[in-house]
């Protein structure tokens, strides 16, 4: 496993023993993470426990550093400042030929999908069994077509994904991403572009994972209606920092004005004081 | 002299080079996967596709630039030879010329705008729409997978393509002088063997190697490093191709010295005209 290979950095000796702690240690441990691009600040001290086995939704406006976040879970992009940890090893400072072991514990959905234009859907499945184990031909082709069945689409194994709809390539993407029996899966955006029946297709998916796999599950989104849907616990993202960490029990009910009017879809009067003048 | 003016000079410098240090990390990158896993049977497997695109699909425009090359020389040489009473001579400079510096030069180029543009365009696509984060999610290493192969393409088959350029326009230069304009093939021939030794030829084909080197090199790093949305496709290709050409111009400039230096060194001078 990918822990196991790694060495626990000298910041670990200053953590408690994972033996002691396993039974309540999250799987991904963000602290305090800073990120700028230029002179934008995006994420500004954000720190997150997550655990094992939940669905965690991350809510935000545009440009609050969502999927920011997401990549810096995967390695994908490195804090100015801060600490992420997975399984209690901290990643963040791993060069990429170590992460890549890491790597193998996640799936990431990308917004767009980003399935490989010049790959069938089942090679796109595919690809990470090839390029990680050594199972033959026709064991990589049973899974893959095992996990294409997982996400309802039996027969479009061969097809290229131009030749799909967004919906459809999305779950091609969410099949890729589960074909590695990955202990967490990252969602950036499953729902967006797609209609509202398309989108029930990808959050009914997204609970079927976690109910058959007990996969831990981060989804980043701006759709409440799926977020209140798969939602195990819900965080608020806002000029950087995590404005709201809660329940969606205790989100409904929160008297944060930044909160309900994100819940409502409302914009603020320093918003719409911008739209008047123009 | 205003500070402005200074702070704009300092950073405009400070860019240039933070850019040539990424691209030497990138190309180091490069080399390091190149030779821990470009023998590998699972690289030669990726490397055919792109030897077909690189080197199959760009055999008509090779061979319209070379043998082109070759006729228009003859053309413009020929007045001037025969005014000097010199026709026979012709074969001599054409082929010279075509073998040691406008065939490989003008091969290298078209290679740059056909295939550099090309490479360019699919790899940054792949970046715009996040392909190359789900390689590297994946855990596969978007240089060992997409650069190391394309590479390979283009060190092993631009000394190729540069070959059956040479051997066109020497055709070329032969059709239009012997066939058309009725220089005697004998001594045209004859002259061009006196002018041209293997020396002249390796010097084409060894630069051409390194041509195709940073054809490949500066392509994929352009690809891997474009702007957002078609815009920066867009912008990452003209600078794809402007960069190459430079970079074919100043590598032919050096090559050209060292080569002139070595041959005198090793076998003194020759002329055209003893």
């Amino acid at each position: 496993m990918a822990s196991g290979a790694l060495r626990a950095t000298p910041s670990l000796a200053k953590r408690p023993s994972p033996l002691a702690t396993l039974h309540t240690m999250p799987i991904i441990s963000l602290r305090n993470l800073h990120k700028r691009f230029g002179k934008l600040v995006v994420l500004d001290g954000v720190s997150l426990d997550i655990e094992a086995g939940k669905t965690i939704v991350i809510l935000g406006p545009s440009g609050t550093g969502k999927s920011v976040l997401l990549k810096h879970i995967v390695g994908l992009l490195r804090p100015d400042k801060g600490e992420v940890y997975f399984e209690g090893v901290r990643i963040d400072e791993l060069p990429e030929r170590k992460l890549d072991p890491v790597r193998q514990n996640f799936g990431f959905l990308f917004q767009m999908g980003a399935l490989f234009d010049s790959l069938s859907n089942i090679e796109n499945i595919a690809f990470p069994l090839v390029e990680h184990t050594k199972l033959d031909k026709t064991e990589i082709l049973r899974i893959a077509q095992q996990k294409l069945d997982m996400v309802g689409l039996p027969d479009i194994a061969n097809k290229l994904p131009i030749e799909l709809s967004g919906g459809m390539r999305k779950r091609v993407a969410l099949a890729r991403a589960i074909a590695m029996n990955p202990k967490v899966i990252l969602y950036d955006e499953p729902t967006t572009g797609l209609d509202p029946i398309r989108s029930d297709v990808i959050n009914e998916l997204i609970l079927k994972l976690q109910r058959e796999l007990q996969i831990t599950s981060i989804v980043v989104t701006h759709d409440m209606n799926s977020a209140f849907k798969v939602a195990d616990r819900m965080v608020l993202l806002f000029e950087g920092k995590v404005r709201f960490d809660g329940t969606p029990d205790e989100m409904k009910s929160s008297t944060d004005p930044v909160v309900s009017r994100f819940i409502s879809g409302e914009a603020s009067e320093a918003e719409l004081a911008g739209l008047m003048r123009s | 002299m205003p500070i402005g003016l200074v702070e704009n000079v300092g950073r405009r410098t400070n860019n240039v080079l933070a850019l040539f240090g990424d691209f030497f990390i990138f190309a180091g990158l490069t080399f390091r996967w190149l030779f821990t896993v470009g023998f590998r049977a699972k690289t030669w497997k990726l490397l055919l596709p792109q030897m077909w695109d690189v080197g199959v699909k760009s055999v008509p425009v090779i061979a319209v630039t070379g043998s082109f090359i070759g006729m228009v020389m003859a053309i413009e040489s020929y007045n001037q030879f025969k005014a000097l009473g010199q026709e026979e001579r012709m074969g001599s400079i054409i082929n010279l010329s075509v073998v040691k510096q406008i065939g490989p030069v003008l091969a290298a180029v078209m290679l740059a705008g056909r295939i550099g543009c090309a490479l360019t365009a699919e790899l940054g696509t792949m970046n715009v729409t996040e392909q190359l984060d789900a390689l590297r999610v994946m855990g596969a290493d978007p240089i060992r997978y997409l650069v190391v192969p394309r590479l390979l393409a283009c060190l092993l088959l631009t000394p190729i393509l540069t070959i059956y350029s040479d051997l066109l326009g020497v055709l070329g230069g032969y059709f239009i002088a012997v066939r058309t304009l009725g220089v005697p093939a004998a001594p045209y021939w004859m002259f061009s063997e006196q002018a041209i030794d293997t020396w002249q030829i390796m010097e084409g084909i060894g630069k051409s190697f390194f041509f195709g080197g940073a054809i490949g090199l500066i392509s994929c790093y352009k690809g891997f490093t474009c702007g957002a949305g078609a815009s920066g496709v867009g912008k990452a290709c003209t600078e794809s191709f402007v960069t190459s050409f430079v970079a074919i111009m100043i590598l032919n400039f050096f090559f050209a010295k060292l080569a002139q230096d070595l041959y005198v060194a090793f076998f003194g001078m020759r002329s055209l005209f003893g």
